[in-house]
């Protein structure tokens, strides 16, 4: 198989399965219990804290480790509009923002409050001066993603946080895309909360954290036990925590060198489907993107069908189809960027991993151009057009 | 996710095409909801003789059209009528539930082919109202839901 799906999933690597087994098994103490076999368990999660919050430039009181992204997402928005419904009720966020961060802020305008969603441009950024120009006096939240997880764009973190700062406003990012890939400094970014996700970088599914930025009142998420200094109630996923820091130190190892290999690979795909297929767009801005992330738009074609050819040949890819996603709709992100419906419906993201290939990278080169032009032969899309253009 | 005879009907699709002066053509559907079908249909003696069609949509969409185009081969306009798209469904063992929209299609695409038929020949055919685009509605009625 050939799997070019790593924005969805990584598979875990051997050395953070090995890490996190003892956890299930000879190490099975509560970390809350006072007897030996249940300390180590405490400090294993207070290293694995230590871990997370040195590749983040954070410190380790600052690291709750949480169930996933969607509830580090979750936390921090709804927890900062609770915090702050006293100062005001007006958050700014992106319209490509995922679901995990779009439908909290939906779920917020149905209490009252208001929310400025800042349209990206068809290179699918924002800009600070567009974070900017929508803070009112009531503004209470930014919260804008690290990298787009359908287009891979990379948003200018570090110029929003400033602004933020300025401000003095709470600025969250969803950087579920971004850490393990990109270096990121919450000191230097201006970052006061930032979500992550173990399963996006090889760590296990079920596992992510929030950094919360000293000295910010967050309520917390759960209560009950003093768990993750009481803002996160219930034992901890001992294995899940130690698979994560696992993952994410291996991660930032070599980083520099990982991406300049996915970059090339990255750029062989791009410019191969694009000497080889006519009518196709990249979409999402060339370089201001993750070094994986290639997304295109197939004209006059539907993207699940391309997606039930590739995987006959086992090629595993994802679209912005509607009718991948089981709603009518195409990607809200795609549509972001003034793609007409019929493009969005027709797109392919293909994220690389660490372990793909070039050989593989030609296979796909090889097998995309016939598969789109079974598909245009059938499309009435496609007979239009060239019946307009002989 | 889908059946072994639904991959089959899109692996190899029987009747893509066109014909020329069809006696018939019809297409349902459109870009925003990313499935649309047009179908051709050749029609002599009140016998569908041939029927052809192109797809812009998903996996189902286009296993439907190819099933629907090889079931009313052969048959008589009133006999093609009867075929609905529960019966297309049913022929390709089934279709994931979020599927059925999609294969609403061809039941739509083949009653709007007849439905030229009737009007270039002046003709009426029982039991077959105009097609309306019903897919506006449907949509919004699916985006409720989620
Ligand atoms: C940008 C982004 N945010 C949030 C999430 C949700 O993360 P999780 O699956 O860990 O809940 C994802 C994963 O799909 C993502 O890509
Ligand atoms: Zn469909």
């Amino acid at each position: 198989m050939i799997y070019l799906d790593h924005a969805a999933t990584t598979p875990v690597k051997p050395e953070v399965l090995e890490a996190m087994l003892p956890y299930f098994t000879e190490h099975y103490g509560n970390p809350s219990s006072v007897y030996k076999i249940a300390q180590r368990n405490k400090k294993a999660i207070d290293d694995a804290r230590a871990v997370v919050a040195g590749h983040l430039g954070a410190q380790p009181n600052e690291i709750f480790f949480t169930s996933g992204g969607t509830e580090a997402d979750n936390w921090a928005i709804k927890g900062i509009a609770a915090a702050l419904k006293e100062k005001g009720n007006h958050v700014i966020t992106t319209n490509i923002e995922h679901h995990a961060v779009l439908h909290p802020c939906q779920y917020l305008e149905k209490q009252g409050y208001e929310v400025t969603y800042l349209e990206v441009n068809a290179d699918g950024l924002v800009s600070a001066e567009q974070v900017e120009a929508a803070i009112r006096p009531e503004t209470i939240l930014i919260t804008i993603m690290y990298a787009n997880n359908e287009i891979g764009t990379i948003m200018p973190i570090a110029e929003i946080g400033a602004v933020a700062k300025k401000h003095g406003i709470t600025f969250h990012t969803d950087a579920v895309q971004a850490v393990g890939q990109l270096p990121i400094d919450v000191r230097a970014q201006n970052i006061d909360l930032l979500s992550l996700s173990g399963h996006k970088f090889y760590g296990p599914k079920g596992t992510g954290a929030l950094y919360i930025r000293r000295g910010l009142k967050l309520p917390p998420l759960l209560h009950g036990g003093g768990q993750e200094r009481s803002r996160r109630a219930g034992t901890e996923n001992v294995p899940g925590i130690v698979g994560l820091a696992t993952a994410l130190d291996l991660a930032y190892q070599d980083l520099e060198a990982k991406n300049a290999k996915l970059k090339a690979l990255r750029d062989y795909l791009i410019d191969g489907i694009e000497a080889r297929i006519p009518y196709c767009r990249l979409n999402g801005h060339r370089e201001a993107r993750l070094p994986n992330n290639v997304n295109v738009s197939f004209e006059f074609i539907e993207g699940e069908s391309l997606l039930l050819l590739l995987d006959m040949e086992g090629i595993a890819a994802s679209s912005g189809s509607a009718c991948t996603s089981g709603s009518l709709d195409p990607s809200h992100v795609l549509l972001a960027l003034g793609l007409p419906y019929e493009q969005a419906h027709g797109s392919i993201r293909f994220t690389l991993g660490e372990n793909n290939t070039r050989e593989e990278m030609d296979v796909v080169l090889a097998k995309l151009p016939p598969f789109v032009e079974k598909l245009r032969s059938m499309s009435p899309l496609y007979e239009d057009f060239v019946r307009q253009n002989s | 996710m889908y059946s072994q005879k639904v991959m089959e009907c899109f692996m190899n699709p029987q009747n893509v095409g066109e014909i020329e002066n069809a006696d018939g053509v019809g297409t349902v559907g459109n870009p925003k909801c990313g499935d649309i079908m047009k179908i051709y249909l050749q029609i002599e003696d009140n016998i569908i003789r041939d029927a052809k069609f192109k797809t812009f949509g998903c996996g189902a969409a286009i296993a439907t059209s190819a099933m629907l185009t090889q079931m009313i081969k052969g048959k008589s306009i009133e006999e093609a009528m009867k075929v609905t798209n529960k019966a297309v469904a049913d022929a390709l063992d089934g279709l994931p539930p979020v599927k059925m929209h999609c294969s609403c299609l061809a039941e739509e695409a083949l009653k709007a082919a007849l439905w030229n038929y009737a009007e270039r020949n002046g003709i009426t055919i029982e039991g077959l109202t105009p097609p309306a685009n019903h897919h506006e509605e449907d949509h919004a009625a699916a985006a409720e839901e989620n």
